[in-house]
């Protein structure tokens, strides 16, 4: 048997090799492409066709070169900084709007749910709403939510996090509903012969019964909220914000591709910190489960 | 020690009451900083922080709001935003727009009147590669010719149909985006551009044939001022209904144009401090693109021959020609969609200050660009 902190060492060591080959992988694919397009001029090889994407270096610029954008100068208002100290300060205040519109939104599914479960009635008159909301473009939505904001004198950070909060709701109540009507017609009925109230069933049956499909929502909605959040920036306008570099640095993308790039890169840092983020805490939510269980 | 301490918080309070003693005074004369109350207004931009908008947030941060007692939140634009809208619905109490753009709101029920037309100029170009042979409109024929859709089209479309050339036959019309790539590759033969901002962008770009950046022989570039279908641009826009029946809003309102010409007044003689100010508001934008575009902001503005922000009759008449006849407005709009009163009451101000309001000496400046706008 092996120790248990040789065990976590091993995993760690392991999470790190195949993120570095990960990362390999996509660099060679993506030089080798670029390479391959600069031999052929921009057809496959051997043909006429022309390739997919154009390989010059402004719509491919080199790997390196967009890693060397990330230790290299950018200004922030007077002063200047690393552009990866730049975009870590954006994702900071990105963060704290995809935080709100995540814990608003999964708060407000997983209200839902419950009042679905407890009204068929609901569930019937809700559902469809729910799906149809999220056909709504947010190119529609975010100027009603930042006018209907600006007139309650709300800061424009919270109008961008309604917008996140109106992405992450939904996977949540979804989930979360199906979660809650899935234990077995035998524990509900012994709970039911206990003479349990409604209430007592959601909190010791139902809700733990929902852990396994609520995590993976909230994965989701995390990562959505951050969408949520750049592309609210990008909509209604801030001062700072991911959204907000990466609208700039798309502007001047024909002169400075590399900083697009790298800001892209920086986004979706932020998804996978919040998707860690969600893994943690269902590790330790659903060992205490399995204790329990076992 | 607690005791020092309530000592000094009733000093403070004392101090403080003193001093709003001394500011209190009810023959308050406009601009001179002695308030009664200070004001907040918002001002909705078009777009994000760059020196098309240096004059308001010069106007911030010199203090010049502050003597005209208002307290003045500037707020950037962003790929949803319609400023005019912002205005009409109330979630802003002015905004930058352009006057076509702004008059088809008004069109649609919109009640916003202009009570500042700041650029007196159009900016908007159609650049193409000076070895295309495209010069003037004419030139177009047979071409591709982007443009950005949206409204952004219509200088381009009334410039060819008065050569004689029909949009939708006579060349291939492309949507394009705001970058200059589409020029760069050869995709497009004539790019549209703003003078203050894409038009810099190929500047800023390396000739791949010569390592070098591109410079102006490289372009050619056909101005819509010159042809006679420009549309007049960047004007502060009111609320019509508030203006009439609110004589606070009316009286804040002269306030704001008076101290957003001063600001505009201030970059034209400090550009260097104004394109500082835009650098400390917005963030990642290069310092040599800023400064490009505050010169080529100065020119649309400067010379004001009438005094800044006052309405150029003749450009105004030219803005509504092009609009009836390219159909983006059905009539003629009536005589209350612009105002020159709260702009004659700023140049009075201003003038009685000894300020220069028309910037009759004001030469451009030769701004040199650094690659990527650095």
């Amino acid at each position: 048997m092996i120790p248990a902190r040789t065990a976590t060492a091993t995993k760690v060591i392991r999470t790190v090799v195949t993120t570095a080959l990960a990362i390999l992988v996509i660099v060679v694919l993506w030089e080798g492409y670029k390479w391959m397009g600069q031999q052929t001029g921009g057809n496959w090889p051997g043909t006429g066709i022309e390739l997919p994407v154009s390989t010059d270096d402004i719509i491919m610029p080199h790997a390196a070169d967009i890693a060397a954008e990330l230790v290299s100068d950018i200004r922030d208002g007077r002063s200047t900084l690393p552009l990866s100290v730049f975009l870590l300060k954006k994702a900071w205040f990105t963060l704290q709007e995809a935080a709100i519109g995540f814990f608003l939104g999964s708060a407000i599914g997983i209200g839902l749910a419950v009042l679905m479960l407890r009204w068929r009635v609901a569930e019937r008159g809700l559902l469809p709403w729910i799906n149809v909301s999220q056909t709504v473009p947010l190119i529609a939505l975010a100027p009603i939510i930042v006018t209907w904001g600006r007139n309650q004198g709300m800061p424009d950070i919270v109008s961008i996090s309604l917008i996140s909060t109106y992405l992450t709701f939904f996977p949540v109540a979804v989930s979360a509903l199906r979660g809650l009507q899935s234990p077995d017609s035998a524990h509900v009925e012994l709970m039911r012969s206990y003479a349990a109230p409604w209430r007592t069933t959601l909190f010791k049956l139902r809700l733990p019964a929902a852990r396994p499909y609520l995590f993976p929502a909230f994965k989701i909605a995390a990562t959505l909220s951050v969408v949520g959040a750049i592309v609210g920036e990008i909509s209604i306008g801030t001062k700072t914000g991911l959204g907000r570099a990466i609208l700039e640095f798309a502007l001047r993308y024909a002169v400075w591709p590399e900083r697009l790039y790298a800001s892209v890169i920086g986004a979706a840092a932020l998804g996978l910190f919040v998707f860690g983020m969600i893994s943690m805490a269902e590790r330790l939510v659903l060992r205490r489960t399995d204790e329990v269980v076992a | 020690m607690k005791r020092q301490w309530t000592t000094r918080v009733v000093g403070l309070v004392v101090a403080m009451t003193l001093v709003a003693a001394a500011c209190g005074s009810d023959d308050a004369a406009v601009g001179t900083g002695d308030c009664d109350s200070v004001d907040q207004v918002s001002l909705q931009l078009q777009w994000v922080t760059q020196a098309q908008f240096a004059g308001y947030f010069a106007a911030v941060d010199q203090g010049i709001y502050d003597k005209y007692c208002l307290d003045v939140t500037v707020r950037e634009g962003g790929v949803d935003i319609v400023p005019q809208q912002q205005l009409a619905s109330g979630a802003a109490d002015f905004a930058v727009s352009w006057v076509p753009k702004a008059l088809v709101s008004r069109e649609e029920g919109m009640d916003i009147v202009n009570v500042a037309q700041v650029f007196q100029r159009s900016g908007t170009l159609q650049v193409s590669w000076a070895d295309s042979g495209i010069n003037e409109p004419a030139d177009l024929a047979g071409k591709v010719v982007g443009n950005w859709g949206w409204g952004n089209e219509f200088e381009l479309l009334a410039g060819s149909r008065k050569v004689g050339l029909d949009p939708s036959s006579d060349y291939t019309l492309v949507q394009q985006s705001f970058d200059m790539l589409a020029l760069l590759t050869g995709e497009i033969d004539a790019s549209q551009a703003m003078i203050y901002n894409e038009y810099a962008q190929v500047l800023e770009a390396t000739n791949p044939a010569t390592g070098a950046l591109y410079t102006a022989d490289d372009l050619s570039v056909i101005n819509w001022n010159d042809v006679g279908t420009a549309m007049l641009q960047d004007a502060i826009w009111a609320d019509g209904a508030r203006l009439a029946n609110d004589e606070g809003y009316a009286d804040v309102t002269k306030r704001f144009v008076a101290g957003s010409l001063e600001g505009w007044a201030y970059c034209r003689d400090n550009s260097a401090s104004c394109v500082d100010i835009v650098l400390a508001n917005g963030s990642a934008l290069g310092a040599s693109h800023q400064a490009w575009q505050m010169n080529e902001i100065n020119g649309l503005i400067w010379p004001s021959p009438d005094g800044v922000g006052m309405m150029d009759k003749g450009q105004w008449d030219q803005t509504i020609g092009v609009s009836t006849s390219e159909s983006i407005l059905a009539s003629a709009p009536d005589s209350g969609a612009y105002t020159t009163e709260y702009a004659e009451a700023a140049l009075d101000i201003m003038s009685g200050r000894g300020m220069d309001t028309t910037g009759r000496n004001w030469r451009p400046s030769t701004v040199k660009l650094n690659p990527g706008g650095e």
